[in-house]
């Protein structure tokens, strides 16, 4: 069961404001990098989340580049998931690889500050602040043990290969 | 039931026979990375504990992005993917020969292809009839090892292409122009396959740029059919032999069939901070919009055939003295044919300057990042906040002509009426 606060994002939230350009140089210093996560979004986020708050946003999250430090660094901050209406493909991809569960739901229902239980493997979002239950569809099948294993590296060196 | 490009060539690659919707394990012909992604990828590579490269001469990386590079974090990367290449005996694309992008299909993309690239506009390669498209470090990293990876059969929107384009417009005004009908996330997850009579009037300069930007519309890869324009391209490159036809099947399925007249078209401009912000050049947002910077570069638009048009308008004038104009060839090649038609010379005698074939100032690293409240009119792809290294800033984008122009003008300026 995942717990926490939500943090409400708008629509298209992209990668270069995930993961900045201008701080390319630390990509390879992930902990450094995460520092700076969602920044040019929301200033205060980085330094104000809770480890187990929830980012909660509009309709295609991530789109842009293929950094997959942009997912990495979201889950290094301590984010437990990402909520949103809709995914860019590749962050969503991404996502799963690194291990940071995405949902997909009626973001509209949750507000600032609502404190909320997901459980990934039921598909169920309950808003404690609200009372309120969501519903969401579950995972195709080869990103479910994907995730469950913390990610595709994990997975591969666990199965040898894909199973699908 | 018939078969679209996409489901072709993932048959072809997977062993059976499929269709939208399926999930499959599909064989790799080409994976790239470049010096953003890159060392995540050679880090992964070396978790799963497996030296070996199922083919290092398919497996290439770039340093395009910081190049040369401009600081030491930078410069530590690139010495990370110098050595991972020596050891493994992938192959290299070091600082000035170009974008992975744009040396990718010089050198080694072909029509019938998988690519896959830890680069979002991996999916210009769709151009020369592959399916090409971008994929995170991991999964890089993993059809890399392993030679393959897992691919869900994406649906297919099919745009049927008439007429031809009028004085003043391009294959950049028409993504433009798609991206902005159908929206950021209107192709999610979807291929992008153009067809129809007009493919003849787009030449590979401009069905790379098409390509290029489908992703901005969400779209996992775009793709053109194989003629006689792609067997010249590879012709130009000394690749022939690799031509192969890639079409359609007649009775294919399409999720959505879009009809564009490009005879209709006129110069569009993507405005901040969306790339699906976009509107005609004469509408009543773009007037008296005056820009500190002209970009005219990028795996967008910085070919030969885009230097030629901007040489052709600028040739002999001078740019507007409040302005930087900054000119960055996609590659070595390009750069070699602009130095030898007298096009650099155009460019620096206009008052431009000229840098490394590479990325230049498009993700906000190096090579001309804005000061707060500054504009910029760019040939390249993106234009989110903060993309050319300052949230402060206002990117737009526009065809190459329409930044010849601007630049003359010192303002964005209908390319029609200059030339």
């Amino acid at each position: 069961m995942l717990k926490g606060k939500a943090w409400k994002f708008g629509d298209s939230i992209s990668t270069d404001l995930i993961a900045p350009g201008r701080y390319y140089h630390l990509r390879s210093n992930l902990p450094e990098l995460a520092k700076h996560v969602l920044e040019d979004a929301r200033e205060e986020f980085a330094s104000s989340m809770k480890k187990g708050d929830f980012v909660v946003a509009g309709k295609n999250f991530g789109l842009g580049s293929s950094r997959e430090h942009a997912a990495i660094i979201i889950k290094l901050a301590g984010v437990s998931a990402v909520l949103a209406k809709s995914f860019a493909r590749i962050f969503y991809r991404n996502a799963i690889n690194v291990g940071l569960p995405v949902i997909m739901c009626d973001t509209d229902k949750i507000n600032e500050g609502d404190e909320l239980e997901v459980d990934l493997s039921k598909g169920i979002i309950k808003n404690i602040t609200t009372g309120e239950t969501l519903n969401f569809p579950p995972l195709p099948d080869i990103m479910t043990k994907i995730l469950k294993e913390g990610g595709l590296v994990p997975y591969l060196q666990k199965y040898g290969d894909f199973k699908i | 039931m018939g078969q679209t490009i996409v489901e072709k060539i993932l048959s072809e690659h997977s062993g059976k026979k499929v269709k939208a919707g399926d999930i499959v394990i599909a064989n790799i012909d080409l994976a790239l990375a470049q010096d953003g992604t890159g060392p995540l990828t050679i880090r992964q590579i070396e978790k799963l504990g497996i030296e070996k490269l199922a083919n290092p001469e398919k497996a290439i990386f770039f340093i395009d992005h910081a190049s040369p590079s401009p600081r030491k974090e930078l410069s530590n990367d690139h010495k990370l993917i110098r050595e991972f290449t020596r050891k493994t005996g992938a192959i290299l694309s070091d600082i000035g020969d170009g974008v992975c992008h744009q040396v990718i299909n010089e050198k080694f993309n072909c029509p019938g292809y998988i690519l896959i690239g830890a680069d979002s506009h991996t999916v210009t390669g769709g151009a020369l009839g592959a399916f090409a498209t971008g994929m995170g470090s991991t999964d890089v990293a993993i059809g890399m090892v392993y030679g393959k990876n897992w691919f869900r059969v994406p649906e297919t929107f099919y745009f049927n292409l008439k007429g031809s384009f009028s004085k003043g417009v391009y294959g950049k005004d028409l993504i433009l122009y798609i991206i902005g009908m159908i929206g950021a996330d209107g192709a999610t997850y979807k291929a992008m396959e153009f067809g129809g009579e007009a493919l003849f009037h787009i030449n590979m300069s401009e069905r790379l740029t098409i390509a290029n930007m489908t992703v901005e519309a969400g779209a996992k890869c775009g793709i053109f059919p194989t003629d006689e324009i792609t067997k010249g391209f590879l012709k130009e490159y000394g690749r022939e032999n690799k031509f192969r036809e890639i079409k359609p099947d007649p009775d294919a399925e399409y999720e959505k069939i879009f009809e564009i007249n490009l005879s209709e078209l006129k110069p569009m401009v993507a405005l901040p901070h969306t790339v699906d912000n976009v509107k005609p050049i004469n509408h009543s947002d773009l007037k008296n919009i005056e820009i500190n910077q002209v970009f005219l570069g990028s795996c967008t638009n910085g070919r030969i055939e885009d230097f030629r048009v901007v040489a052709s308008i600028i040739k002999g004038k001078k740019k507007h003295p409040k302005i930087r104009m900054i000119v960055v060839p996609a590659s070595r090649d390009v750069y070699r044919k602009a130095l030898k038609e007298g096009l650099l010379e155009i460019f620096n005698d206009f008052g431009a300057s000229i840098n490394t074939p590479g990325c230049g100032p498009c993700c906000g690293v190096h090579q001309g990042i804005l000061g707060d409240g500054e504009v910029a009119l760019a040939t390249s792809n993106r234009n989110f906040k903060g993309r050319m290294g300052n949230p402060e800033a206002f990117v737009y984008l526009a065809s190459p002509a329409t930044a010849a122009a601007s630049a003359i003008t010192g303002k964005i300026t209908d390319p029609r009426e200059i030339i």
